[in-house]
């Protein structure tokens, strides 16, 4: 008994995976575990960190919200945007955080700029989901000890 | 007898145009096939999310509970139609296409019609026609992200929301085969969700899921979703196309060249021969003339 997972974007099939042992999703409702034989469950997602385990290695994904379908063993994520932590780069991330950070500062002082507020903290939430991303890689190869 | 000088600068101007329509066409072929790959690329989503999309929406019109405004349509009074076309041009027939077939569509509606163009030529053309242009978006670029086309439907949503429009079409270029694209104008809004395949399915899809948090929210999210899918994968289509078709047009254009160049080089030699015999046989009739 094992899950397969398939994380797909409208732009392209981030990753399809069988024999997963167990996937943990950031849902609307909170974290939730998905162990073989779940119940069909159909749930939205926010932004945040999916995990999942096969052959006792682990991988983390930083998912921007969407949803999340599991039937029969099947597991489908439809994510916002999504990426696989160690493709992302954690200067890029840390510059992104700046820059929103930045802009965010800017559209509170100073309403009348017109600056978008929503959009900046949307594109903060982002890079703080990647950089969480990129930082639970790092532990996890320096401590070797899984952390689910 | 053509003017030699003449004919050789033809040939020469032909090779040069042979040469620019066969570049021309290697691009648009490898852009061609990039832009394919992004639309299939966007398949499964596109395929799950209208699977699930249609399962809640079987659901939800069972019970008697409030459709969704996205799907609820009301009286007419203004149209809107999204219309998308390539940027530029030499692509064969497919902007004419494109345009004539929106153009008449827009021709027959009874209530005003808005559009939203999305592309130069397309744009363009309704100017030009004195259409109410109420929104462009014209720096696309070949290859779209989703990211690209979510203000577009942010547009169509609101002004649908807002009632500023009761009913929106999305005119764009249909990729069937490399070399056919049809173009097409559909309804977007109000949503007509996906049917299922099967009855089988469709039961199989209200056998009870766990919704979170519940399925009115589950659906309420998808919606949009759904519809800035839609609003890609036409873009992303009518990319395609448009390579096709510029692909196809270059090629025929291509062919063409070396056709008149081949019909050119043999007047030419032709031309050339008559002219060495006429020498020849001036200096053999004044060679024979000294002999006598």
């Amino acid at each position: 008994m094992a899950l397969t997972i398939e994380i797909v974007t409208v732009e392209r099939v981030v990753r399809t995976e069988k024999d997963v042992e167990v996937l943990i999703a950031p849902g609307s409702e909170g974290q939730l575990a998905i162990l073989p034989r779940h119940a069909a469950l159909m749930t939205t997602i926010v932004p945040g960190i999916l995990t999942f385990r096969r052959a006792g290695v682990e991988e983390d994904f930083m998912l921007a919200g969407g949803f999340m379908e599991v039937r029969d063993d099947r597991v489908t994520i439809l994510a916002d945007a999504a990426e696989a932590a160690d493709e992302i780069d954690a200067e890029r991330a840390e510059a992104a955080r700046h820059r929103a950070q930045e802009r965010l500062r800017q559209a509170m002082e100073n309403p009348s700029l017109g600056l978008d507020l929503a959009r900046a903290q949307a594109s903060l939430q982002r890079s703080l989901m990647r950089l969480r991303a990129v930082d639970r890689v790092r532990r996890r190869r320096t401590d070797g000890r899984p952390r689910m | 007898m053509p003017n030699i000088r003449q004919l050789k600068r033809r040939i020469g101007t032909v090779k040069n145009t042979a040469k620019i329509t066969n570049a021309l066409q290697l691009v648009a072929a490898s852009k061609m096939r990039r832009a394919q790959d992004r639309a299939l690329q966007s398949r499964p989503y596109a395929d799950k999310l209208s699977f699930v999309l249609a399962g809640l929406a079987t659901k939800g019109s069972d019970s008697e509970e409030a459709a969704h405004p996205l799907l609820i349509s009301r009286p007419v009074e203004n149209v809107a139609v999204l219309h998308i076309t390539p940027n530029r041009g030499l692509c064969g027939g497919l902007n004419s296409n494109l345009n004539r077939a929106a153009g008449t569509f827009v021709a027959a509606q009874e209530q005003p019609v808005n559009l939203v163009a999305v592309g130069k030529k397309g744009r363009d053309f309704f100017v030009r026609a004195r259409a109410s242009v109420v929104a462009e978006f014209v720096d696309l670029g070949d290859y779209p992200t989703q990211s690209d086309t979510l203000g577009i439907s942010r547009l169509v949503i609101d002004d649908y929301l807002a009632g500023v429009v009761d009913r929106v079409y999305l005119s764009y270029a249909s990729f069937v085969s490399t070399a056919v694209q049809r173009p097409v104008v559909k309804q977007l809004l109000p949503l007509e969700p996906p049917k299922l395949d099967t009855a089988d399915e469709g039961s199989a899809y209200r056998a009870d899921y766990i919704f979170e948090p519940g399925p009115e929210v589950v659906l309420e999210r998808l919606l949009p979703r759904y519809i800035e899918m839609v609003i890609y994968s036409a873009i992303l289509e009518s990319a395609a196309s448009e390579q096709s078709a510029r692909m196809v047009a270059m090629k025929n254009a291509s062919d063409n060249a070396s056709e008149i160049e081949r019909e050119l080089t043999l007047t030419y030699n032709k031309a050339r021969q008559e002219q060495i015999t006429t020498e020849l046989l001036d200096i053999i009739g004044g060679a024979a003339a000294l002999e006598d």
